[in-house]
């Protein structure tokens, strides 16, 4: 659970999905409030902002934690294939941070106790970036980065 | 309601593995059309999975998602036969769940 | 040691280097076209096409279940990669698009104009029908060995018209297709260009069409791919369904006879 995950309910998008997810049943009011949507942590252009809208503090470089499936090159920046596995005891959540897009939050995971620590997706890159995968365990924040190259194919991209 | 998404449930030892391909535009916002106008953003905000009334995963995501995205994890548990459920609400309020059998 | 020798020698050195640099990248790259294998949105059109397929359409309320794609009526196991053929009730050689067309007008009651209005989609406010159709008949003959026949005397004409316009130089560039696919090694930018005039350049390229265009963000058909080209090479636009879009198809397809159809693809 994110510290401070309720008060971004004030906003009104949280509201709206707040609402919406209970009308609908799906969820009961506790993990109703997991749904809420943090748009502050996917408005923000460092790592800094990034961790303190999702609540936390300075990350810790970690080895343990991996970037699998990633490749160097993406031939096109529309569809990046990220693949992240956390070797850090209990991992609450995974978070990929692309550095140079206009936002730098992609996605953030979170991990239920029972579900491996590990996420492939796919992103979009804007232009050869580092990639960074920041790893919620205990309340506290690990960080791995790795750079992905973006070019453009042939003719016309 | 969204469009529906392709879900694959396998059991592999006492794991189920979860792949998903989402019918998505994960429009950023940032695209203009021929006319120069802005495409208004329109993506994908928050995902659940459950399997037997349990959360197995939850997820928030932004516009840098890729279109038509995709998602794999693997959570311990599940059965042949047992059903899963993914969810997902995005930016304009519109939701889809669609469920899927372990194989 | 002569000065020649010596320039020779480090012409040697620096060109060493950048070979391997440009031996890893394409390594680099195959790995990004093997991480993206896993899961490939051409199966959110698979599902729609088959949908197409089955759903009572059009004027005559009638699905496309009866269409004759070569095999028989509503066959289409194996369709894709007997195509293109000659169709003796239409008295032409088509290939699967044209033909889907033809269904639509004769089954469906829909006008040849509708049924050819919006052949390559764009986002979610406009899907192509005939996309979602090519690509749920493509992956019924995934497994299947080309096969395309060179029988009828239409389907032997097709094939000289589709091998001229191969070679054929022109536009402002006066390119043909031949010039960027008639070698082995080339490449523009890190796009590496697959020689199309040996056999197994001419397998890879069409059995891997039609295929999920990263690029595009869409499923997109041998015929797309083939009205790009005419546009990368500063030609007039080849159009949708034409004769010349058909036969220089004929001639692809059938280079590509023996190899195993491995569509719908996942490409950049």
């Amino acid at each position: 659970m994110y510290v401070g995950r309720r008060t971004f309910l004030k906003s009104s998008g949280g509201v709206t999905l707040y609402a919406l997810v209970t009308a609908a049943g799906w969820l009961d009011a506790e993990e109703a409030l997991a749904q809420a949507w943090n748009k502050a942590a996917f408005d923000t252009h460092s790592l800094g902002d990034t961790l303190h809208a999702l609540g936390g503090g300075e990350p810790t470089q970690s080895k343990d934690i991996e970037f699998v499936q990633t490749p160097e090159i993406a031939e096109n920046g529309a569809v990046v294939p990220v693949g992240v596995t956390s070797r850090i005891p209990k991992t609450e959540s995974i978070a990929i941070l692309i550095e140079k897009n206009p936002n730098m939050l992609a996605a953030v995971f979170d991990i239920p106790t029972g579900t491996e620590p590990v996420i492939s997706t796919r992103v979009k890159m804007a232009q050869t970036s580092n990639i960074y995968a920041l790893v919620k365990a205990e309340g506290r924040y690990y960080v791995a980065a790795k750079e992905v190259k973006v070019t453009l194919g042939g003719c016309g991209g | 309601m969204g469009e529906p998404m392709k879900i694959r449930a396998t059991l592999t030892g006492d794991a189920t593995e979860v792949k998903v391909l989402m019918n998505h535009e994960m429009e950023t916002g940032q695209r203009k059309d021929a006319q120069g106008q802005t495409i208004p953003a329109w993506f994908i905000q928050t995902i659940g999975v459950t399997w037997t009334g349990k959360t197995v995963l939850s997820a928030q995501w932004g516009p840098a998602v890729a279109k038509n995205p995709f998602l794999s994890f693997k959570f311990k548990g599940g059965a042949k036969g047992d059903t899963l459920a993914v969810r997902w609400v995005d930016s304009r309020g519109d939701q889809r769940t669609d469920e899927a059998i372990i194989a | 040691m002569n000065r020649r020798t010596l320039l020779a020698a480090l012409v040697g050195i620096v060109i060493a280097p950048l070979a391997g640099a440009q031996a890893s990248t394409s390594d680099e790259i195959a790995k990004y076209r093997a991480a993206l294998q896993d899961g490939n949105p051409a199966e959110l059109w698979e599902a729609r096409g088959e949908d197409l397929w089955k759903q009572k359409r059009g004027p005559r309320a009638a699905s496309l279940e009866r269409c004759d794609l070569g095999s028989g009526p509503g066959v289409v196991k194996g369709a894709y990669a007997e195509l293109p053929r000659y169709f003796a009730d239409a008295d032409r050689v088509m290939d699967l698009e044209t033909r889907l067309v033809w269904c639509m007008v004769q089954l469906q009651g829909y006008t040849e104009a509708e049924a050819k209005k919006n052949p390559f989609g764009s986002g979610s406010d406009k899907r192509s029908d005939l996309e979602a159709l090519t690509a749920y008949i493509a992956v019924e003959s995934r497994g299947v060995k080309m096969n395309v026949p060179l029988a009828h005397s239409k389907e032997l004409e097709a094939y000289r018209i589709g091998e001229k316009l191969f070679y054929y130089r022109g536009g402002t560039h006066d390119f043909a297709c031949a010039t960027c696919h008639g070698e082995d090694g080339k490449r523009i930018r890190l796009q590496e260009l697959p020689n199309l005039m040996t056999a197994e350049g001419a397998q890879k390229a069409y059995t891997t069409w039609p295929a999920y265009r990263v690029s595009q963000g869409e499923l997109r058909t041998f015929e797309w791919r083939l009205h790009d080209c005419f546009r990368q090479q500063r030609f007039p636009e080849l159009v949708f369904g034409s004769d010349a879009a058909i036969a220089l198809t004929m001639y692809l397809a059938r280079n590509a006879n023996g190899g195993v159809f491995d569509a719908p693809a996942i490409k950049r």
